[in-house]
């Protein structure tokens, strides 16, 4: 019954945990040499009541629903990190997880409260914060530089624009917004968003487990988007692109789309003049493990940076491959809950190696980030001596004057 | 133990209300409505008594847009049987609802016996928690409200009222009854949307005509507004040196200090 991996059909329907080895990439689920590199790298790692090895050696030994009857899976944050460091190049991230974690969020007992108020409100209001739809746009009311609807202007346009729910809605969000609109218009791009008709791209509800509730969202924005005309879609969350990318596809939703930050990042040459504004910040950046680790863009966003006169870029004990997750992604709605088990929040946890930097300014390229890293500096003390700013911010920035 | 929760849908506040143009009603055109949250409480308790005693739990709504997703919910969740009421608007005064639950529950074959008929206690559209209490009195049943918790004996209910201060009361309560849920002993639960699925694969939702009844006229609405500001706070602005002197400007103008 489960739909996680609906790209993976082969002709061999759907795959599932029970079909697994007839596909290429579920085959190679059962080379696992159980070394335990996936528990080691976990940032939940003791946590989890079962890691990647052993969820494979329950697989194996037909004791799987031991797995799905565990709440532990619900510590896997999403982030990537056993997928990369998995030395037999097991897509555990991609193609065993998912299936697992979607069997472990239909046995719960209880969904943890902070968790069901996000998916009731994504699937009331297509948003996790249980905001108006109808007030999905209202931000761009603030915009200095126009921000077309693509539904008003009745046009085709070159880039579409997916905002996404914390840019839409989050305040802080909305500063990153009105530097995108900004630095779109620097580099003279037709551009239009999709106005309160968007929905939650779903990605985040995906990593928690409700593989249904996405499905809806991605059917209801792909057909959305299908009533318009652009070349591409650039979105300015990571989690968004990630499943524009990687999972709308098959879902019907085959479009170009580009994150902002490797988006600005390709018009670097047309930008560099125009950033002129000497920003004297030491900026340190950190990697959102759907941009780096799952989509390997490293160079993009510090490329950027180091285009920004004045800004000295220093970097984390953890960066790169190597970096911490923020505890967002599959984790965004359960702080309490970690909280409640004595888990330390990873946001906290990746601020401290921020501050350690020397740093005053952390970059960020995910929209959960900013709230989240700005939450966490407040905890650990940090609120004065660093402040967080999306990469976007910091480019429309250096942009003025 | 067979329970019958009567639910009803309620104007969504997420959305922004707007007054019509008559001055005394909602504007309809962007008006969303949701099931009343209490109602949402009273099925969950139900959920829960079946849990403990098995027994059949059956819905009983007032037809609305978007009523199928919330009564196939309801059945992936657990609950037997989902009927509802086509026929009528959405959004009904409470003495209006009251008659068409009232006459559809004597009228229609099979929805009784049950042990209990629960129903939310109160809705944001009838703060006065006019809907129970009538039911109860047209069955010739007892009836007890702003109940917390509920434990069922053979022809008894024992329950928890909330008072104010914290103060709690047990009462018992001949069965059938009806109760008015406050809360239910745990937060409505949730439900996959892969099992929501299934259940409108699986299973149907009958449909019964409304009874025709009198619109009720006990309580006409004069006029409806939006909340006149009536003041509001006034935020100090300045580096803190100035701001602690506007503090003390402001305290002793008052006589504070």
């Amino acid at each position: 019954m489960s739909t996680a991996t609906p790209s993976a059909d082969n002709g061999n329907g759907v795959m599932t945990l029970e079909n697994l080895a007839k596909f290429p990439e579920g085959q190679k689920v059962y080379s696992c040499m159980q070394c335990g590199t996936c528990a080691a790298t976990c940032p939940y790692g003791d946590d989890l009541a079962f890691p990647p090895r052993a969820i494979i050696t329950m697989l194996e030994a037909g004791l799987i629903e031991e797995v799905f009857n565990n709440p532990g899976l619900l510590n896997c944050v999403t982030c990537y990190a056993c997928m990369a460091k998995c030395p037999r190049g097991i897509k555990l991230t991609e193609v065993l997880l998912p299936l697992v974690k979607e069997q472990v969020f239909t046995h719960l007992k209880e969904v943890p409260a902070e968790l069901q108020k996000a998916l009731e409100n994504t699937m009331r209001y297509g948003n996790p914060m249980g905001e108006s739809p109808r007030k999905r746009a209202l931000w761009a009311k603030s915009s200095p530089v126009p921000v077309p609807v693509i539904a008003e202007i009745k046009r085709a346009v070159d880039v579409l624009w997916f905002v996404e729910c914390y840019p839409a809605y989050h305040p802080r969000g909305h500063d990153g917004n009105r530097a995108t609109a900004k630095l779109f218009k620097a580099l003279g791009i037709d551009f239009a968003i999709l106005g309160n008709e968007e929905k939650c791209a779903g990605e985040c509800v995906r990593m928690a487990g409700e593989t249904g509730l996405f499905e809806m969202l991605t059917d209801a924005n792909i057909k959305l988007m299908r009533k318009y005309k652009f070349n591409r879609i650039v979105t300015g969350g990571a989690h968004a692109y990630d499943a524009l990318k990687h999972k709308y596809p098959a879902a019907g939703g085959d479009f170009e789309v580009h994150h902002t930050t490797p988006f600005f990042a390709q018009h670097l040459a047309q930008l560099k003049p125009k950033l002129k504004k000497k920003l004297d910040y030491t900026v340190t950046y950190h990697d959102a493990c759907a941009l780096g680790r799952h989509n390997g863009f490293y160079e993009e966003p510090r490329a950027l940076l180091q285009a920004i006169p004045g800004v000295k870029l220093v970097e984390m004990n953890h960066s790169g491959v190597n970096s911490i997750c923020c505890g967002g992604g599959g984790g965004m709605w359960l702080d309490t809950y970690y909280a409640e088990k004595g888990c330390e929040r990873l946001s906290e946890r990746r601020v401290k190696e921020a501050l350690d930097t020397g740093a005053n300014v952390l970059a960020v390229s995910c929209p959960y980030e900013i709230s989240r890293f700005e939450d966490a500096l407040k905890v650990a003390g940090g609120e004065k001596r660093m402040v967080v700013r999306d990469v976007v911010e910091l480019l429309a920035e250096a942009l003025e004057d | 133990m067979d329970i019958l929760v009567l639910m009803k849908v309620v104007p969504d506040v997420v959305e922004e209300l707007e007054v019509g143009p008559d001055g005394k009603s909602l504007d309809t055109s962007f008006l969303r409505t949701i099931i009343n949250e209490r109602d949402d409480h009273a099925l969950e308790q139900a959920l829960l008594l079946k849990d403990k005693h098995g027994g059949k739990v059956t819905l009983l709504t007032l037809d609305a847009p978007d009523i199928d997703d919330v009564l196939f919910t309801a059945l992936a969740k657990g609950a037997d049987r989902a009927v509802k009421i086509c026929g009528v608007e959405s959004v009904q005064s409470t003495q209006t609802a009251v008659k068409l639950f009232g006459e559809t529950i004597a009228k229609t074959p099979g929805l009784l016996p049950v042990d209990l008929i629960l129903t939310g206690v109160s809705a944001i559209d009838d703060l006065d928690g006019l809907m129970a209490a009538p039911i109860a009195q047209q069955l010739g049943w007892a009836y007890t409200g702003v109940v917390t918790q509920v434990a069922l004996a053979d022809k008894t209910a024992t329950v928890i009222k909330e008072f104010a201060g914290g103060v709690r009361g047990e009462y018992e309560v001949p069965t059938p009854a009806v109760l008015g849920i406050q809360a239910a002993e745990k937060p409505p639960r949730y439900v996959p949307v892969a099992k929501v699925r299934a259940a409108m694969k699986s299973m149907t939702i009958e449909t019964v005509d409304a009874p025709a009844v009198e619109a009720a006229t006990t309580v006409e609405v004069q006029q409806m507004a939006k909340p006149q500001v009536t003041g509001h706070a006034e935020m100090i602005e300045g580096s803190p040196e100035e701001v602690a002197d506007k503090i003390c400007e402001l305290l002793a103008k008052r006589g504070l200090i």
